[in-house]
């Protein structure tokens, strides 16, 4: 497991070689090769069903590709999963949030869950939640939030667990526009700082293009 | 290790923010063991022979009933994604969550089994048989039930298949299980099936975990 | 020798092989079925307790000892997919799981048949008997389990999980017989010790289950050829061959 000071004092690299994936009999996609560094953002696009969620999984080590490698920092990533895991955040489709529980109590779940067990410090999770402007409803049950509330608690999970690689399928999903504004300056500030972020999404972003390479899925 | 401890928490705070949860179980294993003297007549000569095997039975039943609640809904709302994308290993945390799923499911049935027992017409001698059998053969019925249940989280009708893979695999717990208490009550030796329910929670103990996180990872990546 | 097994590992290559060698094993197989059976019915002399009903010693207990070797070898091949993750063993794998549960059916149904006229039952819940039914259970678990997950990729190391937990059965079934009293014979054949059987019982009996072996082995092939084909049809290999064909 890797405890890091800060993201910035840490290079990496991921790369991609020749990844295929085949779904339920279906090839999604093939030879897909591309890197991933340190201030990028890469955006994935493509059409429902076109594997986009399949790939984000597969650079997450959740899934294996059927062909292909992924390469970070010189390692495969299915040989040395445990401790890529502690470089990565992943946000699906899901929320990662138990209803039942209040949003500090998630937060400190998660805090456990990751490689940076000494951060759960009330200072660290009131300043996130402060963030996403949910510094509220803090001891709410999860249950009692609307859905762009729970989008904006998995945001602040990002926040709070500064994991340098950020993976997020669909983050705007349930989000209203401001909540759009305020998760895209998060991004950019995780960019600033160094960190990388893999997504998909199907609204136009507005970050800055220096940062931004696109990959489309046919 | 501290998410061992993390896991176990959270999942005692879920409970009882949900008792239902809680209550369900040992619910469910005494109405089962009540309706055996309705169906079997009120002659206790019957229930007394069959006490051992049917609150085994009804510890079993009562344990599969619960199995499928064990990941579901972690698996619904990406929670059980997160725990397999932690740096901590999975086994640990499986680990964990099978301890409170005992918790709930198997610790009730150990302290009911007395008077459970007692009701059905089992002498004394049997009782503390009964509870030491039930102390060992419970967490196995986790352990491996947990295996199933991890397996089938991701099926749309997952109960169904769980009680298929899961009951061949109980059998031989059920056996040894019964058989102790039974030989007790008979005056025969008793530390043959012990011993063996003990090494069925041995093995258990530390190669289920192991199924259960291979188990977790499949699920989760379709 | 390692080249010899890699070569295997490619599936047209195991394919065209599979094809080569069927009519040979065809050939075996009713070769030792017709000397077996003769034994077991002609030669044999008639059991001193059991008269002529015996004779069902021939089919049950080759299924019965192929019941377990089928899981063996599933078993086998489940630490293979799960360590080495190997496409042969995959279709090994799967394509032993309909037999085995066969011959698993049929070592309990012909068991059943001679247990009436021997114990006067059709069923005893003996240990033996109960763990080779596990067993069955074992096996149509594990073919639930693969129908219902519909990634086959993901289903056959899901299976392959199943397998390996189910795999303390085997030891249960085979030793049961000398760990408890039960109704069920004791062992006859595979002690270490002389066998008890008549001489002239015992070769049908071991040509039956070689004869078996060979049935379970082109059954195998046969189901292997058609996860072959299902698994690679998007190769040019099989396309080719399907033109070829049509």
């Amino acid at each position: 497991m890797v405890k890091y000071a800060s993201m910035d004092k840490i290079n990496f690299q991921l790369e991609v070689k020749n990844l295929s994936c085949i779904r339920s009999d279906k090839l999604l996609f093939k030879n897909l090769s591309f890197v991933v560094r340190n201030y990028n953002l890469l955006e994935i696009t493509g059409k429902n069903g076109s594997g986009k969620t399949s790939l984000l999984k597969i650079l997450s080590a959740l899934r294996l590709p059927d062909e292909g490698e992924i390469i970070f920092n010189g390692q495969n990533i299915n040989t040395m999963t445990y401790e890529y895991y502690s470089y990565v955040s992943f946000l699906g489709h899901h929320n990662a949030i138990k209803n039942d529980l209040t949003a500090i109590e998630n937060l400190s779940i998660s805090c456990a869950l990751s490689s940076s067990v000494d951060k759960e410090n009330d200072k660290d999770i009131n300043s996130v939640l402060t963030k996403v402007e949910l510094l509220y409803h803090k001891d709410d049950l999860v249950g009692t939030f609307s859905a762009g509330m729970k989008r904006r608690l998995s945001i602040a999970k990002l926040l709070l667990l500064k994991n340098p690689l950020w993976i997020l399928d669909e983050p705007y999903t349930s989000v209203d526009l401001s909540g759009i504004d305020l998760i895209e300056s998060f991004i950019t500030s995780h960019l600033k700082q160094g960190g990388a972020v893999v997504m998909t999404s199907h609204h136009p972003l507005k970050i800055d293009k220096k940062y931004i390479k696109n990959l489309h899925i046919k | 290790m501290k998410v061992f401890i993390a896991i176990i928490k959270r999942d005692l705070l879920l409970l009882s923010r949900k008792p239902a949860d809680f209550y369900n179980p040992p619910l469910f294993f005494v109405l089962v063991i009540i309706l055996y003297p309705f169906a079997l007549g009120a002659d206790s000569e019957i229930l007394k022979i069959g006490a051992a095997g049917l609150v085994w039975i009804s510890a079993l039943l009562a344990s599969i009933l619960s199995l499928d609640n064990i990941f579901k809904a972690d698996y619904g709302d990406g929670t059980l994604e997160e725990m397999v994308l932690s740096p901590h290993p999975l086994v640990i945390i499986s680990l964990a969550k099978v301890v409170v799923y005992w918790f709930f499911t198997g610790l009730p049935l150990l302290l009911l089994s007395p008077i459970l027992g007692l009701m059905m017409g089992l002498p004394s001698e049997g009782i503390w048989i009964l509870m030491l059998s039930l102390l060992l053969g419970t967490p196995v019925l986790s352990l491996i039930g947990a295996i199933g249940a991890a397996l089938t989280v991701g099926l749309k009708n997952g109960g169904v298949i769980l009680s298929l893979l899961v009951l061949p695999l109980y059998i031989p717990v059920l056996i040894f299980g019964s058989s102790a208490v039974n030989n007790s009550i008979a005056g025969l030796d008793v530390m043959g099936s012990i011993y063996i329910l003990s090494a069925f929670f041995t093995l258990s103990l530390v190669l289920a975990p192991l199924a259960i996180a291979a188990s977790l990872k499949l699920s989760i990546s379709n | 020798m390692f080249k010899f097994l890699h070569k295997f590992g490619s599936p047209p290559y195991f394919y065209n092989f599979i094809n080569k060698i069927l009519p040979y094993l065809y050939i075996i197989f009713f070769g030792l079925l017709l000397y077996g059976m003769y034994g077991a019915l002609i030669t044999a002399p008639a059991d001193y307790q059991q008269g002529n009903s015996f004779r069902i010693i021939y089919v049950h207990v080759p299924a019965a000892w192929m019941s377990m070797f089928v899981y063996m070898v599933m078993a086998s091949c489940a630490v293979v997919v799960l360590i080495w993750r190997m496409k042969m063993a995959q279709i090994m794998l799967i394509s032993s799981v309909a037999v085995g549960a066969i011959f698993t059916t049929i070592a309990l149904v012909t068991g059943s048949i001679w247990g009436k006229p021997m114990w006067g039952a059709w069923w005893v819940w003996d240990a033996r008997l109960t763990s080779e039914l596990i067993l069955l259970f074992l096996y149509i678990g594990v073919l639930a389990l693969y129908n219902a997950i519909e990634d086959k990729k993901i289903a056959i190391k899901a299976v392959s999980i199943l397998v390996l937990v189910g795999v303390v059965n085997i030891p249960i079934i085979h030793y049961s017989v000398e760990w408890w009293n039960t109704l069920h014979q004791g062992p006859t054949v595979t002690k270490f010790d002389k066998p008890s059987i008549h001489i002239d019982m015992l070769i049908p009996l071991l040509v039956m289950a070689v004869a078996f072996k060979f049935y379970y082995i082109i059954n195998l092939l046969h189901n292997a050829k058609n996860q072959i084909l299902i698994s690679e049809s998007t190769t040019s290999w099989v396309k080719d061959m399907v033109k070829k064909q049509s």
